[in-house]
């Protein structure tokens, strides 16, 4: 089997393999010629890196503290500059890196699939099931996410875990309702009564056939999301919910160098400028992404 | 001319009217249930919160030191002894009664709290949207003008960045440059420290209070307090309505009465704000009534940031303190506001659009 451009555009793929590379390779031909969704990409793909190689990237441990160095301004040495304990700030960053990322992938591994079986099964069912389970979502819905996310995490008690936990749960009724509106597009059409006629259960329906149909619309809602929800785990990590020191969570860092905010000013914004580029990015590519997976609710 | 035919008799009249008083009583029967069952929801969720918190309730009021029969006692005058169904319809009793319990750190009823701290919110809030609209409608419009341009590309930029920033770092960049280096604006707070206490509190709104105090000084000092925090929650609406305002008059650009009254010569400027704005204001309301509701979401940061003694304070404050009753008070205050707020704007756009009626 060879990989050439012909085999990824031929018309009639022999394999499901062979089609669903075939638009994965359109779509990203697509996505390249929007700049935009481009420096989205980069930045994205910047974070994964820095993520990984945190320990080859950063100059200093995330950790060490050197109090003989403390609140340094930037210099080629240190260079976002030290915080209150002599820790290097750009090295911090890096190190959050992980953190951000592992977050947002935690989120989004919940949240997704669970509003995604909730959404389908409202849908595919219809009648009492899709009340009861869309009359739960509403109500989530019908509450700030934010206010939502601290309360749960009061009740849970501060920390990374419990921070995941709460964004997730305020974060899975949006796409219950992108699943049932896509599924109920579905439900009645000639493919899924031609399955049911041969016999195919509904768990078998649900899995194999509509919820691979729901999947691009998803991910497109999903990567807007992700802004919200490095804001939202920053915004705990600032309150003090989130994230516990010395972890060098972003938005925890924004806390502690709030004091120093007038005189070294460096402490508090940096890690600002990281959760502003990461979400920057994230924003970039969901909408590049809309606008080639979802062209009829683009903005064109 | 056949004149029976033209005015129905007075009797049919009367049955449509009828008909028609009944269909609204039973739109209005409805709307009641729905707010009712999502506050009922809302409500349980609340509840549910307050179960799962791993602290003892028990324990937190009778101290870890308590003898077993005492700690019974207290959980027996509590009513934790009672079936969850009881407790739950005890607790919607008690919120419906306006009782959300004691304040752990203030010692005051929380609803008295909220109360007092409301107005704060609200003040900011206002002047946030007001801000918000004022300048993020006329971007959206020149963005959706100018589609496809730099200049297009900047708004859709800065609206971006509503998205992206966090609020509560603007804020801090915001105090640092404008308060503290540039000395353009108050400090945190809602007045200097200097006039504290002068102003009898009436409405709760510091720039209603002092203006019916008759005190421009204390005024000015309010609104040198109030405008940086504002602008920046504005900012964060500005962001949404620019977006959605930008996305609607799209719509109506692509339309043919757009093309006819261009093609009839009619003024570029009045064919935007005449023709093309007017059948989007309905769907804004909408939209500036989502993201007002979205501005007491956002004032728990900013407020945290300008110590501003609002809601949002007021919740994390409770929070670091564990103060459940406080954090569940605020929880279902915030949401009872948001889902009127968004059932009134679901009115509101069935009134004033005739399409939506039927």
């Amino acid at each position: 089997m060879i990989i050439s451009k012909q085999w990824l555009l031929d018309d009639a793929p022999k394999s499901r393999m062979q089609a669903q590379m075939g638009r994965i390779y359109v779509v990203g031909l697509q996505l390249t010629r929007n700049p935009l969704a481009m420096i989205g990409a980069i930045i994205i793909g910047a974070l994964i890196i820095t993520a990984i190689f945190a320990p080859w990237i950063a100059t200093h441990s995330p950790i060490a503290q050197n109090l003989g160095d403390r609140l340094l301004p930037p210099s080629g040495e240190h260079w976002m500059g030290t915080d209150e304990l002599g820790r290097d700030i750009w090295s911090r960053v890096v190190f959050g890196s992980q953190i951000t990322l592992t977050i947002v992938l935690l989120v989004a591994v919940i949240a997704a699939p669970l509003g995604l079986i909730v959404g389908a099964i409202a849908g595919y069912f219809g009648g009492w099931a899709d009340r009861v389970l869309m009359g739960i979502t509403d109500i989530f819905l019908s509450m700030p996410k934010l206010i939502l996310a601290l309360a749960f995490v009061a009740a849970l008690g501060p920390g990374i875990e419990n921070a995941i936990i709460a964004i997730a749960i305020t974060s899975w009724p949006a796409y219950a309702r992108i699943a049932r509106a896509e599924t109920l597009t579905f439900r009645n059409s000639e493919f899924v009564h031609a399955i049911k006629l041969q016999g195919a259960s509904s768990t078998r329906i649900i899995a194999h056939h509509i919820l691979p149909l729901c999947t691009s619309s998803m991910i497109v809602r999903v990567t807007l999301d992700m802004a919200g929800i490095i804001l939202t785990a920053a915004g705990l990590g600032f309150i003090g919910l989130g994230a516990q020191p010395p972890l060098p969570e972003w938005g925890a860092m924004i806390s502690r160098g709030r004091v120093f905010i007038l005189d070294q000013w460096w402490v508090a914004t940096m890690p600002g400028f990281a959760i502003i580029l990461v979400s920057l990015g994230f924003c970039f590519l969901g909408d590049g992404l809309r606008d080639v997976l979802d062209p009829k609710h683009g903005s064109e | 001319m056949n004149d029976k035919a033209a005015a129905p008799s007075l009797q049919a009249q009367l049955n449509i009217l009828a008909q028609r008083t009944w269909m609204t009583v039973i739109a209005f029967a409805k709307f009641v249930a729905t707010i009712a069952v999502t506050f009922l929801g809302l409500a349980a969720l609340t509840f549910f919160i307050g179960r799962v918190v791993p602290i003892d309730p028990v324990l937190a009021m009778v101290g870890d030191r308590a003898s077993n029969e005492v700690y019974e006692a207290a959980r027996v005058q509590m009513g934790l002894d009672r079936p969850i169904f009881v407790q739950f319809a005890n607790y919607i009793w008690d919120v419906l009664n306006g009782n959300f319990g004691m304040s752990i750190s203030t010692r005051q009823p929380v609803l008295n709290d909220l109360i007092r701290v409301f107005p704060a919110t609200l003040e900011m809030a206002t002047l946030g949207i007001i801000i918000g609209v004022v300048i993020g409608v006329p971007m959206g419009v020149t963005a959706a003008a100018h589609r496809g341009t730099w200049l297009d590309q900047i708004i859709r930029t800065v609206g971006l960045l509503g998205y992206s920033i966090p609020a509560f770092w603007l804020g801090l960049v915001g105090l640092a440059i404008f308060y503290a280096r540039l000395r353009w604006t108050g400090g945190p707070g809602r007045i200097d420290i200097f006039f504290d206490g002068l102003i009898p509190p009436v409405t709760g709104m510091m720039l209603i209070d002092t203006l019916l105090a008759g005190d421009i000084d204390v005024f000015w000092n309010a609104v040198s307090h109030l405008v940086l925090p504002a602008t920046i929650l504005g900012f964060f609406s500005l962001a949404y309505i620019a977006r959605m305002t930008r996305s609607f008059m799209l719509d109506q650009l692509s339309q043919e009465y757009v093309t006819t009254a261009r093609v009839k010569g009619v003024p570029e400027f009045l064919v935007i704000w005449r023709h093309a704005f007017k059948p989007i204001r309905i769907p804004l309301i909408t939209v500036i009534s989502l993201s007002y509701a979205g501005l007491l979401e956002g004032s728990v940061m900013i407020e945290t940031i300008f110590s501003w003694p609002g809601i949002g304070n007021y919740l994390t404050t409770a929070l670091l303190n564990a103060d459940m009753n406080a954090v569940l008070g605020s929880t279902l205050v915030i949401g009872a506001v948001f889902i009127f707020i968004n059932k009134f704007s679901d009115v509101m756009y069935r009134v004033l659009d005739p399409r939506a009626r039927s």
